[in-house]
């Protein structure tokens, strides 16, 4: 009773600190114009992404085809022009928007939940389970993950699903190799002795102590990872491994456009203009995540 | 040190029979027979069924496996499912390709980036350093795949001064390397840029400065040197990344490589082929780090210190 009454008010300091942080690190992210503008441009898409079906309706413009109005450059009835079947590009890009960032953010939840799991196992435990866990990262890690993601897919055939398991289990590794390294350095703090003194047990410890405690480096390798998963996305879907038609797919769409890059070369430039500057958000994000979160790396 | 490579490479043996069965399990949970899939479309079941006892298709995974493992220690990599041509010889054909495109495409991404690294960390926050730095972000978010596709629609298409695609000459290394180094320049670039920035604030360059030393020695001599060490590894791992073959650069410029050659393998369940190409690049990988662990030695006598 006494002891879940402290653990209890332990937690409570936790949450009133842990808000005072958050509105510390925001308040060091406001002051970089970057990373403000990386996210502004992160937060439109979402809404467009959310909204996508005000914008456009799904069956009547982003995949209905009307080959009299084929490879049309951009004009005023379609600001970026027609593709081959004579959809709008706008419209499937709009939609687009949604497929590229639900598969980088599940891909990421993946990779970070096995990942992450994987590396506080090694990191707390240490010893022969440390080893044994790390072995096993290190031979995902001698497989590039674009060439792992490509097996994985075309052994479990090509679908959204299993696109997202592939990236997600291709960059396990990384996620492992943080979480393991972060446990290492608060596993002998004073707080997790106090918790395993008042009876915490190992799960406990793990969950409510030392993954609250190594958040920095993990949420900067989120933005940054989600980046890297919509581009093996596309790049996969420009492999014919992806998503498959008519469901409007960045890389899809711009290896669609490969057939006719003489005459309508807008087909392959605005998809590709769409992955940079979401891309280019998530990184500028990223990196001011990461000066915000660990004021000793700026400079 | 020699004492050290050895055991290196010897821990690498663990790292192949994992990467090995990993790879040789997930393929065979791809879906559709592949005795019929040799065979060809068409070919009577009697056929199938002689196929299957080949190759060995008819036991389990393990099995199998154990066999494929069995040979590859007597030095037989086995034959592909689909050419019929020995793997060995194959990847041995594409290798040497792949390996000149990396060559010229990681010359590209250092002759673009040490200097612009370096120039942006000695003049911080200049008009040089701000225009390096969002071209080197804009270098990270730009799929390669997509930079391809342009400066074919441009130099190809539009203009026609390149050829689009194959291997003929050295005009067509220009595209697929421009295309490669470009990536890579701009991790380079960042990483040389804050290495560079960390060396410059520490004592010994002030103290070089200050007994006199020419500013364009201080930062030959005494910032690069120590800035290097993360550069060098930066430019090893993405070599060795090059040398995996650049699947995507490859499929687009239809260049015969074994990024394209491992594409095709995969897609097409050609199990010997991928199983070779993937022993391949861990191989080259794992020798690529340990190259760039043996150079920092002679790049920095404190770690040569360390092996003796």
């Amino acid at each position: 009773m006494e002891a879940a009454k402290i653990n209890g008010a332990v937690q409570e300091g936790g949450a009133v600190k842990r808000r005072g942080q958050a509105g510390e690190i925001w308040r060091r992210l406001k002051k970089n114009k970057m990373a403000m503008a990386g996210l502004a441009v992160l937060v439109l898409l979402i809404l467009v992404s959310i909204f996508a079906d005000v914008l456009f309706d799904y069956n009547e413009i982003v995949i209905k085809q009307d080959t009299s109005i084929r490879l049309q450059g951009p004009s005023g009835a379609h600001w970026l022009g027609t593709d081959e079947f004579g959809r709008d590009i706008l419209a499937r890009l709009v939609h687009g928007s949604r497929v590229s960032l639900s598969v980088g953010v599940i891909a990421v939840s993946i990779s970070l939940v096995i990942g992450g799991a994987l590396g506080a196992i090694a990191g707390f435990y240490g010893g022969k389970t440390d080893n044994l866990i790390m072995r096993f990262i290190d031979i995902l890690l001698a497989v590039p993950s674009l060439l792992l993601s490509i097996t994985i897919v075309s052994a479990l055939g090509p679908s959204i699903f299993n696109l997202m398991l592939a990236i997600g289990v291709s960059s396990v590794p990384s996620y492992a190799r943080i979480v393991r390294a972060s446990v290492l350095t608060v596993k002998d703090q004073e707080y997790v002795e106090a918790a395993r003194c008042i009876g915490a047990n190992n799960f406990e410890i793990i969950v409510s102590h030392i993954i609250p405690n190594c958040m920095a480096p993990i949420i900067v390798q989120v933005s940054l990872k989600v980046a890297s998963a919509i581009l093996s996305t596309s790049g996969l879907s420009f492999l014919g491994l992806g998503i498959k038609a008519p469901t409007p797919e960045w890389g899809a769409m711009l290896s669609g456009g490969r057939a006719y890059l003489r005459n309508a070369p807008h087909l392959t430039l605005f998809p590709g203009l769409a992955i940079i500057i979401t891309i280019l958000a998530l990184n500028l994000l990223g990196d001011g995540l990461r000066d915000a979160l660990d004021p000793k790396l700026k400079k | 040190m020699s004492k050290y490579i050895v055991k290196r490479l010897i821990m690498l043996i663990p790292v192949l029979i994992g990467v090995t069965f990993l790879v040789y399990f997930i393929l065979s949970m791809s879906p559709g027979d592949t005795a019929t899939m040799i065979a060809g479309e068409g070919a009577e079941a009697e056929t199938i069924e002689a196929i299957r006892k080949e190759y060995g298709l008819d036991q389990p995974v393990i099995a199998q496996y154990g066999k494929y493992m069995w040979n590859l220690l007597r030095g037989d990599m086995g034959r592909s499912y689909l050419t019929k041509r020995d793997v060995f010889t194959t990847i041995a054909g594409a290798f040497p390709n792949t390996a000149k495109l990396a060559f010229w495409s990681i010359l590209v991404a250092v002759a673009i980036a040490l200097p612009i690294g370096i120039i942006s960390a000695t003049r911080q926050y200049s008009m040089v350093d701000n225009v390096g730095m969002v071209a080197a972000l804009l270098g990270v978010a730009t799929p390669n795949f997509w930079l391809g596709l342009m400066l074919i629609i441009l130099f190809s298409l539009k203009l026609g001064w390149l050829p689009s695609g194959g291997m003929n000459g050295w005009q067509s290394y220009i595209m697929p390397a421009i295309t490669l180094g470009t990536g890579d320049a701009a991790l380079i670039t960042r990483m040389t840029r804050s290495s560079m920035l960390e060396v410059v604030r520490q004592d010994y360059i002030r103290t070089a400065r200050a007994k006199g030393v020419p500013e364009k020695a201080v930062i030959r001599k005494h910032a690069l040197k120590n800035a290097l060490i993360p550069v060098v590894t930066v430019i090893g791992l993405q070599f060795g990344g090059l040398l995996g073959g650049a699947t995507l650069t490859e499929t687009i410029f239809a260049w015969p490589g074994v990024g394209r050659l491992l594409v095709d393998s995969i897609k097409s369940k050609d199990t010997p082929m991928v199983l070779g190409g993937v022993i391949m690049l861990t191989i080259t990988f794992s020798v690529i780090n340990l190259l760039v662990d043996i150079l920092y030695a002679f790049i920095d006598p404190r770690i040569k210190a360390q092996y003796r």
